[in-house]
């Protein structure tokens, strides 16, 4: 399949690219930032796999990277575990919650799915807070550990191991977007009725389309205290994850794994650089703002402004007798049918 | 005694107050064609919906291939051998028309098995017959009333059904495409597939039905041969007020 | 726990419910009549309730500004409700994820608002009856409880009224059951809707008013009262406000004794447990259509 190799390459290329910058720039905030973007990255990525393909919105986004944070404060207080532990810690326990939120309200319309989000991130972080385990209200210092052979820093590892999380999580999302599963997903959001007919097990296919969500988010927010040297639970549930993990696909495109790297890369990068200069309420509201205009004047996000552009110009578009496109914008008959154009 | 296909028994389907069906029994032999008649609001629908697994019936019970259904969720259904078309066409609009057709054959028709070329084939060898070829790749949005009408029928056949529901596919049609797919119905049917027809249009059901069933406000009032059916008192009265 | 201290909860349980109904009627109307995924109403409610600390602070009384308030709120909840129906319900069948993603964004925007406005503190008002207490039976009755208890029962049950006696309250009732049978007797949808919306933002007026007297309030606490809310709206039955009145009663009493039990930071916890039950065993509700 050639475009899964052309995305094999670029993926191979990224992760080279994270390990050599790693090695080679020599101004720290720029792995700090660059952090964040990733950590966005997979984030929306996560979001956009039940939002976008299957049509249920996580209001709650924080509570699942803020699991995956907490858990690996455990596990570092409890056992010293290392990273990679951590990571599979989180990735089971956000996991198992997406599918527990999933099990109690996906049976119903979306929108109670949507509150149960809500309700999630108000128990857990209830929950935390009374936690003194892992430090409670106030919060628990994480030393970092020294840096890995070949790394100048911890953050530069980091950085690095936060690169290959965001490419194999994009990976995934784009296999789920061309496969049959996306189909499913999509033929359960266009209408879940008639999907059911087609012999759709909409159910299954949703808790597992949560379950995978929830575990992405967990698996973004593992390296989170060790990356701030810190934890405590308002930064860790804060509402800007919620409400990125939300803006970003939707700003990005939702129907595509491409539209939230996009929205992710666009406006991490740019509240990164806006922080500095501004109050970061008022950054948070821009996003809010943009949430709101793209969805009322812009719902195919980004992508599906460029694809219409593209299609006015004439390009020529894959169709389902070649393999998957990777726009998820509507595959077109070709005006000149070649496999050529393929973004 | 061949066992029948489906077996619809005292089956009930209330909204509210309002009895949408009340006790409605019926039998499907196999390859067998059944049309059901009736006027707007008797319940054919609903008795369509009970059988597919779109509505849950409050009483009653329904067995499928011998297979007690009546708690079986619809795709669970689907993956037995059954395949419905909705009376208003409900496509995936956000897929292509050859991706609305792709869904049932990925999750019924070849479920289990790896998906690929194969799959895409079939899909486009279904929409050729169903003369849309050529509008393979167009979102299903973008297609006409008349299109959607047949890309339901080519949804519900690439699901390999033995038991097919349609429900009223040829409204809207003109006289040569309603000839056209009663067509397809018939060799369907001569392959083996057992069909349910919903329908209006008079002559399709009388020339395309071994036996006819008229339900009125939620009961079955006659039941019989296409000719019978037409004779009977009840339906006159209901067709022509006499 | 002692009976005494049983009763008290109880008591005290029945004073927020009514309280708790009266926050929620907005949302009965606007999410169970006229199907809006509106999870923008407790927004709207906080934003009520600092009307009225902006009010108070120039010395009014919190009930006269919210009253003052309601007009104002009903004019914007038309205004939201032409551009939801603009942007989103003309459109297609079910606006879907992009209409509860546009209202997620409102509420947003409203808390993000309020904290750069006013700050993450607590607000809070002062009037006359707050701080004292009514004696009865042995008990103490705070009067910040017992009014929001007094005038939500009013308020509750003027709205009921409304909706089954009046010619534009059965409209919006008819509207919720068949648009198409509506407009057929000469009711435009569109504009029974509209004035329905914003006559749920209007509540939020008066109701804010009454969030504020029942203690301080912070740009958060929206975000405490979608559980609520809703738990009350769907436990009601979608579109029934007498249900309302009962279900409130049924969540404060729940919450009151939770909250005696094992101590207020896992009271919030209780409705979204009555919800996801409710949904699970009866999502019709007490009293639903």
């Amino acid at each position: 399949m050639r475009g899964g190799n052309r995305f094999l390459a670029a993926a191979v290329l990224a992760i080279i690219t994270a390990v050599a910058l790693a090695q080679v720039v020599q101004n720290e905030y720029f792995f700090f930032a660059s952090y964040v973007v990733l950590q966005f990255v997979v984030l929306a990525t996560a979001w956009n796999i039940l939002g976008g393909y299957a049509g249920y919105v996580n209001f709650g986004s924080g509570a699942f990277f803020a699991v995956g944070a907490y858990t690996a404060v455990a596990l570092i207080k409890a056992i010293d575990a290392p990273l990679i532990l951590q990571l599979v810690a989180a990735f089971v326990l956000s996991g198992l919650l997406g599918f527990g939120v999933g099990a109690l309200t996906l049976r119903l319309r979306g929108i109670f799915f949507s509150i149960a989000t809500v309700a999630v991130a108000v128990i857990c972080e209830t929950a935390v807070v009374n936690w003194r385990f892992v430090g409670g209200s106030r919060g628990l210092a994480i030393l970092q550990p020294a840096a890995p052979l070949w790394f100048e820093s911890y953050t530069r590892f980091l950085f690095v191991v936060m690169a290959l999380i965001a490419v194999l999580a994009v990976a995934l999302a784009r296999y789920i977007q061309i496969s049959w599963i996306g189909r499913g997903l999509r033929a359960i959001r266009d209408d879940e009725d008639a999907a059911e007919c087609a012999g759709v097990p909409t159910l299954k296919l949703k808790l597992a389309a949560a379950a995978l969500s929830g575990a992405l988010m967990g698996v973004a927010g593992a390296p989170f205290p060790l990356y701030m040297s810190f934890i405590e639970p308002t930064s860790a549930f804060s509402l800007n994850y919620a409400v990125s993990a939300l803006a970003m696909p939707i700003i990005g495109g939702t129907s595509s794994w491409v539209g939230p790297v996009i929205g992710a890369v666009l406006l991490a990068s740019v509240q990164q650089i806006v922080t500095v200069t501004v109050s970061s309420e008022l950054n948070v509201l821009v996003v809010g703002v943009l949430l709101v205009g793209f969805v009322v004047a812009a719902p195919e996000g980004l992508l599906g402004l460029t694809a219409r552009l593209a299609r006015r110009s004439g390009l020529a578009r894959a169709s389902i007798r070649t393999p998957g496109d990777d726009t998820g914008q509507h595959p077109r008959v070709a005006e000149a049918p070649t496999d050529a154009g393929r973004p | 005694m061949t066992a029948s296909v489906l077996a619809v028994r005292g089956v009930c389907k209330r909204f509210g107050g309002f009895a949408a069906l009340s006790g409605v029994s019926l039998q499907v032999r196999p390859t067998e064609r059944l049309g059901i008649i009736g006027p707007n609001g008797s319940g054919k629908t609903t008795l369509i919906n009970c059988i597919s697994g779109s509505a849950r019936a409050d009483a009653g019970s329904i067995d499928f291939n011998g297979v007690d259904i009546t708690r079986l969720p619809a795709h669970r259904r689907a993956h037995l051998g059954m395949a419905r078309s909705f009376q208003i066409p409900r496509p995936f609009f956000s897929l292509s028309a050859a991706e609305n057709v792709l869904v049932p054959i990925e999750y019924v028709r070849h479920r289990g098995s790896l998906h690929g070329a194969r799959d895409r084939r079939e899909a486009m060898a279904l929409l050729e017959q169903m003369g849309l070829a050529d509008k393979a790749d167009l979102p299903a949005g973008a297609l006409p009333q008349v299109d959607l009408r047949k890309l339901e029928l080519a949804r519900a056949m690439a699901a390999n059904p033995t038991l097919l529901l349609l429900d009223e596919v040829m409204a809207g049609l003109s006289s040569a495409e309603v000839d056209e797919v009663l067509d397809i119905v018939l060799t369907l049917n001569q392959q083996g597939v057992s069909i349910i027809m919903i329908e209006h249009i008079m002559r399709a059901i009388m020339r395309f039905s071994q036996r006819v069933v008229c339900l009125d406000a939620g009961q079955i009032v006659a039941e019989g041969t296409p000719a019978e059916v037409a004779e009977h008192p009840e339906v006159r009265r209901i067709y022509l007020g006499a | 726990m002692t009976p005494e201290l049983l009763i008290e909860a109880v008591v005290a349980g029945i004073l927020l419910g009514s309280f708790y109904a009266a926050v929620s009627i907005g949302l009965s109307v606007a999410f169970g009549l006229l199907d809006v995924p509106h999870i923008a109403h407790p927004a709207f409610l906080v934003l009520g309730a600092y009307g009225a600390y902006l009010l108070g602070r120039h010395g009014l009384d919190p009930l006269l500004a919210g009253a003052l308030l309601t007009p104002l709120f009903f004019l914007g909840g038309v205004a939201v409700y032409r551009f939801y129906h603009a942007a989103f319900e003309r459109r297609g069948s079910d606006p879907g994820l992009r209409g509860l993603a546009f209202f997620f964004g409102v509420a947003f925007i409203v808390e993000v608002g309020l904290i750069l406005t006013f700050g993450v503190d607590q607000r809070l008002v002062e009037a006359p009856y707050i701080g004292k207490s009514l004696v009865l039976g042995g008990m103490r009755l705070p009067l910040r409880m017992l009014v929001p208890f007094a005038v939500a029962l009013a308020l509750t049950v003027a709205l009921s009224l409304y909706l089954s006696r009046t010619f534009a309250g059965r409209a919006i009732k008819a509207v919720a059951q068949d648009r198409t049978a509506l407009s057929l007797m000469g009711a435009d949808p569109v504009r029974v809707k509209q004035w329905a919306f914003g006559i749920a933002t209007a509540t939020c007026a008066l109701a804010g008013a009454l969030l504020i007297i029942l203690g301080p309030v912070e740009p958060g606490l929206g975000r405490l009262y979608i559980g609520r809310t809703f738990c009350v709206a769907v436990l009601a039955g979608l579109g029934s406000l007498p249900g309302t009145l009962a279900a409130g009663l049924i969540l404060g009493v729940a919450e009151s004794v939770v909250l005696t039990s094992f101590g207020a930071s896992w009271a919030p916890a209780v409705a979204f447990g009555i919800l996801l039950v409710v949904l699970a065993v009866r999502p019709a509700g007490l009293f639903g259509r």
